[in-house]
């Protein structure tokens, strides 16, 4: 990079939201070849700092400057004028429409007001070719996976010729092939000058990625510094501000409760429950206090076996045994009655109420339970939220704060909340780490720890192998959409074990 | 202060207030009293709000669970095609048992038109617009099919009241409408309901996995809906002492519809308020009136609505409050 000026600089910026300070006097420069990631913790700041720079929200202080020159970016069709483009963590596509439409779509070629549908598909072709896709761009979009879809949101980023390019999460929900060739794009377009601002919270792919990178913390600026310069606990330790030793002893735990978890009561038994074209037919026993991790590859069908177990979708075959008396779940609310707690993976649709308040959203499970005519009485509403947001640490600690405006982990939190009121003798959590920091998914893996030590039983599903292998007694592996293996947690499987029965699907 | 005027209701009770005012200098009478009942133009526009009301109520719940009904003035026209065919075979028009349950029955048909409603939106999942649409155009037929096509006219006294009497100085139809909101708060907000509701409004699937049983939720609401239009169209069809399956309820949706959004609901359901629909449907009437009031000629009276309607949902835009009012500001700090 050398001493290049750099192509955007942000000084003391300040944003005000009623009640909360989200940026206070935050700096932050990028400079043209560089890949930047944006560190701290859910509600550091990142996502507004983010939006202030796409034009979402207006600053309240400070100073903006593209190429040297001071901007002021009133909205995101201005930001992308000045080169800024952003690709954000959900996809923001349109997945009805043609893969070619979709990197055009408000700046299709024209001809005397005419599409010229010829040359969009043509040069969509020619651009995804720079990217190394080999895609049919008359397709619908929908026809591609999601990591696909990240891809083409890339490609209408960068054809719409930007100078700043932010990646918020892309990673979040690509398998690791996938995120390589994320990679190799991101490397291309540094090349050609392009900065990228990244953000993940998956600390190798940032050491892996990233030149420089610069720490927020509870809307303050912590530091700007060199990636290979900085240490990975160091690093970890600047976004919390305290140490990390809480996650070490986590995994002796595991070990001293394995045996006392196989000698208690099944909680939970399935025999060749299976539903046609979702999961193949599966045995699997859950005992009290005990986690039973979920291993597999997106799309191997983890997902699918942990709906059946909560009714959430219907088993077409095999029988489930709860407390060792037969029951069929027909819908959620028939699992729960039996003290069966689940959580989806897709937060934002299958989990938060978003224009609830955070309340009536942690609430929600228990009130559906009793019925609507037996409300929960609002004193011991209040009781319960103050608790849980006090033991999980919920941020901003105000329960009627819409939980839409609440950062991912702590949506994620407001979730397991939601479900712990309920107090389930099974909690199946399905990717409940996913695209939160360092010390939220910290804090979810330590509760869920204290849950089992508690005597509630977990399936934890994660596409983390560390996490899986660091909380569970036993683990279950899948892979195209069947329950191929189960290990015992002991000293001998880590994770290359598991990718072993992953790639060869061997059932031993 | 600040707050009171930020509030989404503020400038709805503005607009009605004014029109209440406008209403009181150009009517002879606002407000007096007679024969120990209240008269005047004020009560005029309590009672002939009273169906609305209830519409609207109805209409408030569906919305917040992102439906919509458009068979509610279908609906209005079979229950009191229902009530007139009844009371005409009834042997003594004027015995208040037996209207008591020819009421009843309305109602009860309304009910049943409401659960058809739901069903078709719960449990076979046809969207909302289109199954309402259903009952929205057949209704019409079916309620000319149980009048024979004819105008039923009916001499009850005790069906006339529902409309027209007086209980306790107030006019009876209101009093209906006031009952309904109270009942209708009382179980929305004294219990879990309206939390509820709210939430598979939000989120249809986030909700069933949280163990709500959204179906029957959304059922309920299109029932309650249907019952509340049956009732509005007893209190119409009582009011002309006849049964019109053409015009009882004619676009009434339309303004039941207008009537939830001017009150802070939106379309797309969720948050609903129930307190911001009553001020929309008076606020709807009170127009309804002035307009005649004024010397408006009756040509223009669909525009003029038109007009207050787009300056009332433009002054409940954020985006456009921030631009005019922002705009002025800047000016202002200008100019000093």
């Amino acid at each position: 990079m050398g001493e290049q000026s750099p192509v955007l600089e942000m000084a003391g910026i300040r944003k005000v939201f009623p009640g909360v300070v989200a940026l206070d006097g935050v700096d932050f420069r990028l400079f043209p070849g560089e890949v930047h990631a944006l560190m701290g913790e859910n509600g550091a700041g990142k996502s507004t700092l983010i939006k202030v720079l796409t034009g979402v929200y207006e600053i309240d202080g400070g100073e903006i400057k593209l190429g040297g020159a001071p901007v002021r970016i009133s909205g995101p069709l201005q930001a992308q004028q000045a080169g800024v483009s952003t690709v954000y963590q959900e996809v923001n596509l349109c997945t009805n429409l043609s893969v070619a439409e979709n990197i055009f779509i408000g700046r299709e070629p024209r001809k005397f007001g005419r599409i010229q549908w010829g040359k969009m598909r043509r040069r969509a072709a020619e651009l995804l070719t720079r990217l190394d896709l080999d895609l049919d761009v008359s397709a619908p979009l929908s026809s591609y996976s999601l990591a696909i879809q990240q891809m083409v949101a890339i490609a209408r980023a960068i054809d719409i010729e930007a100078r700043v390019l932010i990646l918020d999460e892309p990673t979040s929900s690509l398998d690791t092939s996938e995120v390589e060739q994320l990679f190799r794009i991101m490397r291309r377009l540094k090349e050609s000058g392009v900065a990228i601002l990244f953000v993940s919270h998956f600390l190798d792919q940032i050491y892996e990625i990233s030149d420089r990178l610069t720490v927020l913390r509870n809307g303050q600026l912590i530091g700007e510094y060199k990636t290979a310069e900085m240490p990975q606990v160091q690093l970890v330790e600047k976004m919390i501000g305290k140490e990390l030793a809480a996650l070490e002893d986590l995994e002796d735990k595991a070990q001293r409760n394995r045996e006392r978890a196989a000698e208690a009561k099944p909680v939970l038994e399935a025999k060749g429950l299976g539903r046609t074209g979702a999961i193949a037919p599966y045995d699997l026993t859950i005992h009290a206090g005990e986690v039973v991790g979920l291993a597999g590859l997106l799309g191997s069908g983890r997902t699918e076996l942990a709906r059946l177990l909560f009714g959430a979708d219907k088993a077409d075959q095999g029988e489930i045994h709860l407390d060792g008396k037969p029951a069929t779940l027909r819908d959620p609310q028939a699992a729960m009655k039996r003290g069966i707690a689940f959580s989806s993976e897709n937060r934002r649709t299958e989990g938060i109420i978003g224009d609830l308040s955070v309340r009536e959203n942690i609430i929600l499970a228990l009130q559906a339970s009793r019925g609507w005519t037996r409300p929960i009485p609002r004193k011991k509403q209040d009781e319960i939220v103050d608790k849980y947001i006090k033991a999980l640490q919920i941020r901003p600690a105000d329960p009627e704060r819409p939980v839409r405006n609440l950062s991912g982990g702590n949506q994620q939190k407001v979730l397991l909340a939601r479900w712990l009121i309920t107090e389930p003798k099974l909690l199946i959590i399905d990717e409940p780490t996913r695209g939160i920091d360092v010390g939220a998914k910290a804090e979810i893996q330590k509760l869920v720890a204290e849950l089992s030590d508690g005597g509630m039983a977990v399936l934890f599903v994660s596409a983390e192998l560390e996490e899986v292998l660091r909380l569970s007694h036993k683990i279950e592996v899948l892979r195209d959409r069947r329950l191929v293996e189960e290990l015992e947690n002991t000293a001998g499987v880590d994770a290359d074990r598991i990718m072993q029965t992953i790639a060869s699907g061997a059932t031993s | 202060m600040n707050s009171i005027v930020k509030n989404r209701l503020f400038w709805p009770a503005v607009i009605l207030v004014v029109l209440l005012v406008v209403n009181a200098f150009t009517s002879n009478q606002f407000i007096t009293v007679q024969n120990g009942h209240l008269f005047g133009s004020l009560i005029d526009i309590l009672r002939g709000s009273s169906a609305l009301i209830l519409v609207a109520l109805g209409m408030t719940l569906v919305i917040a669970t992102g439906g919509i009904d458009l068979s509610v003035g279908a609906v209005m026209a079979i229950s009191g095609a229902v009530a007139c065919l009844l009371i005409q075979d009834l042997p003594n028009q004027n015995a208040i048992g037996p209207v008591l349950g020819v009421v009843a029955v309305a109602i009860g048909v309304s009910l049943v038109m409401g659960l058809w409603n739901g069903s078709l939106v719960a449990i076979i999942g046809v969207q909302p617009i289109i199954a309402t649409l259903i009952l929205m155009v057949a209704g019409r037929g079916i309620a000319q099919l149980i009048t024979d096509g004819q105008i039923i006219n009916v001499q009850s006294g005790p069906y006339a009241t529902i409309a027209t009497g007086f209980f306790l100085g107030l006019p009876v139809a209101f009093l209906i409408a006031a009952a309904a909101v109270a009942l209708i708060l009382l179980l929305t907000r004294r219990t879990a309901l309206g939390l509820l509701l709210e939430s598979v409004g939000g989120s249809p699937t986030a909700s069933r996995l949280a163990g709500i049983g959204a179906r029957r939720i959304t059922i309920m609401v299109y029932v309650v809906a249907g019952g509340f239009a049956g009732l509005a169209g007893l209190i119409y069809s009582a009011n002309i002492k006849s049964a019109d399956s053409i015009s009882a309820g004619n676009l009434i949706e339309l303004d039941a519809i207008l009537a939830v959004v001017i009150g802070g609901t939106a379309l797309i359901g969720g948050r609903f308020s129930i307190a911001g629909t009553v001020i929309g449907a008076i606020l709807i009437q009170t127009l309804s009136v002035t307009v005649v009031a004024i010397g408006i000629p009756p040509e223009a009276n669909l525009l003029f609505k038109a007009v207050v309607v787009v300056a009332l949902c433009l002054s409940q835009s954020p985006d456009f409050r921030a631009k005019v009012f922002g705009r002025f500001k800047t000016r202002q700090a200008v100019a000093a």
